[in-house]
């Protein structure tokens, strides 16, 4: 069996342009080998690692302009409702994975800082005579700290994309209460039954191997953490796909290019998005994992959608 | 009988790229191949390589080509023209409305260059003009005034480098990709030519010069839109002798993309200009 560092001479020169010469074991997942001869071997590859990662290392700077460019602005409305559907309380962890640049987090902490508000503003309005002990606690701002003050981490295998979105929590004011973790979906660095929260936006399609993330994210939750996953999805309606279809695969490469300067990158991510599993699908791999009361929300016509299951 | 053949190769290109067009857009085909693809040495080697990097299947005729659909390309010119407007050191949006536009004006280009016998050699031989072909040693052991020597000299004043060229993508036809490519490459030659350095009033000056020669629509976009942004004594400067000298010469000059520079470093400037009729540059 030939090892994949033995390089031969290539006979013919211009076909040797052809050839992948780098060490395919080192770039590409699951190699079959399906023949060899003198110029080397040819291998089967069902997915390649690091070409998503090169993806995102030249898209991080640009990925938020090209977020609203592409979505015309909605992606902010389909964040907002996946927020609005895992009503997280004060006092939760949130594991957020691919969430590179933040925005979920960032809507996390919002929330719940909202929320709190919303509380303290009843306890005082509800206490009409209270002690001047009982004032001044109602004063302090809201602490809702697990684990040291930390209430939302960001876990993304890039970290370009950690670096723009520590850059836009800085520029925000989210100082504490966010950790950034660079780390693979599907191998996460964290103990068993930890969060409370798992969320996965725009992401899980780029994961090699979903089935292991959806395990991952089974592993880390607590007992009664809820699964969430944003992800982009079939549109059953058939004139909806049509014109879905036409703008992708139209309007996004040649956004690519002009914004990003990066043709190729936007025209996998639209591709990347056919390849996904559909609803049904999806949140039959969800329950493989071992979720339960498993959901899915379509918006804007299944063009994007929200899976939910729970830990039990 | 050569150019039958060559006229006869183009004509499947162009041909198997329409076809090709429709196949790109058939969604089931495009995850059928899960193959390694062609192309190791593109940047987008790994984009390239995830899942369809067919070479059939997208009907690539070059290494960097990016097959494009009417919509797409008219999608593009509008975009990259308002993003080269917005920022003007967007090179590679400038290059690809030279390339989404210029169809027309590169196929008589080309057919320029193959009716004349110098260009002709230059589209069968297709030189590459790169700091990897070019021996900048020997050009800078030549005299001073051959034409290798002021091009070298050239290229250390200005601080520009003959690799700094963006790839040619959108064009659909492969020979005129080269066409397109030999014209960014013999931009810098075309300044030492013209004597004219690389800043904003060069540059336009250049542009009118290669409005007329080559007749690019981004050539000429460049030519009307670039004087906007210099000053009014250098605008005064431009209108009054500049641009009069740039059409003329644009005119009444050999095309200069049938001149095989690489031949050529030997030659005095001076004797090059008479050859190729164009007059010595006036003072800037």
């Amino acid at each position: 069996m030939p090892s994949s560092s033995r390089k031969g001479a290539p006979k013919d020169p211009e076909a040797a342009d052809l050839f992948f010469k780098e060490d395919p074991v080192e770039l590409f997942s699951d190699l079959h080998e399906i023949g060899h001869g003198s110029f080397g071997a040819v291998y089967f590859v069902s997915k390649c690692i690091r070409t998503v990662y090169k993806v995102f290392e030249n898209v991080a700077q640009k990925y938020d302009v090209m977020n609203d460019a592409m979505s015309l602005g909605i992606h902010r409305l389909w964040k907002d409702a996946l927020m609005h559907l895992m009503s997280p309380t004060p006092g939760t962890l949130l594991l957020d994975v691919a969430g590179g640049t933040g925005d979920i987090s960032f809507r996390f902490l919002d929330y719940i800082r909202s929320r709190q508000d919303r509380e303290a503003r009843r306890d005082t309005l509800s206490r009409q005579s209270a002690s001047w002990q009982e004032i001044t606690e109602a004063y302090q701002p809201g602490q809702s700290d697990t684990q040291g003050g930390v209430q939302a981490v960001v876990c993304d295998i890039n970290k370009e994309m950690l670096k723009v979105g520590r850059q836009r929590a800085a520029d925000r004011g989210y100082g504490t209460g966010l950790s950034w973790v660079v780390g693979n979906a599907e191998e996460l660095p964290f103990d068993n039954d930890k969060f409370d929260f798992y969320t996965i936006a725009f992401g899980i399609r780029n994961v090699t191997h979903i089935d292991q993330a959806l395990q991952e994210a089974h592993r880390v939750l607590k007992p009664g953490g809820r699964f969430l996953c944003l992800e982009f999805s079939r549109v059953s309606n058939p004139l909806l796909s049509r014109v879905y279809d036409a703008y992708s695969f139209q309007l996004i490469p040649v956004l690519g290019e002009v914004i990003a300067g990066d043709w190729k990158s936007y025209q996998y991510l639209v591709e990347s998005i056919r390849r996904f599993p559909d609803q049904e699908e999806f949140k039959a791999m969800i329950e493989d994992a071992g979720f339960f009361k498993v959901q899915f929300h379509n918006l804007t016509g299944g063009v994007v959608s929200i899976h939910s299951g729970f830990k039990l | 009988m050569g150019t039958l053949v060559r006229g006869a190769l183009s004509a499947l290109y162009v041909g198997s790229a329409r076809k090709c067009r429709t196949l790109l857009f058939d969604r089931r085909r495009l995850f059928s191949a899960d193959v390694i693809g062609p192309s190791p040495h593109s940047e987008h080697a790994g984009t390239a390589a995830v899942g369809h990097g067919d070479d059939e299947l997208y009907c690539r005729l070059y290494r960097t080509h990016i097959p494009t659909s009417p919509v797409q390309k008219a999608l593009l010119a509008a975009g990259s023209g308002v993003a080269a407007l917005l920022d003007p050191y967007r090179h590679d949006m400038v290059a690809v409305l030279g390339e989404t536009t210029g169809e027309l004006a590169l196929r008589r280009l080309r057919d320029r260059m193959r009716g004349d016998p110098e260009g002709y050699q230059i589209l069968q031989e297709r030189p590459r003009i790169r700091v990897s072909t070019l021996d900048l040693e020997r050009l800078g052991a030549m005299p001073d005034g051959s034409f290798g020597r002021e091009y070298l000299r050239f290229l250390d004043e200005n601080g520009v480098t003959p690799d700094s060229r963006a790839d040619v993508k959108f064009v659909d036809d492969e020979e005129l990709a080269f066409v397109i490519q030999r014209y960014r490459e013999v931009h810098d030659l075309m300044h030492t030519l013209l004597g004219m350095p690389t800043n904003m009033l060069g540059e336009v000056v250049v542009k009118w010069f290669e409005a007329v020669q080559t007749g690019l629509p981004m050539c000429i976009l460049g030519a009307v839109l670039g004087p906007l942004r210099l000053s009014a004594r250098r605008l005064q400067l431009l209108t009054a002798t500049l641009i009069p000298w740039a059409l003329r010469n644009g005119m009444n000059a050999h095309c200069l993309l049938n001149v095989y520079y690489e031949q050529r470093w030997e030659q005095s400037l001076e004797s090059l200009r008479e050859e190729l009729g164009i007059e010595p540059p006036p003072q800037l």
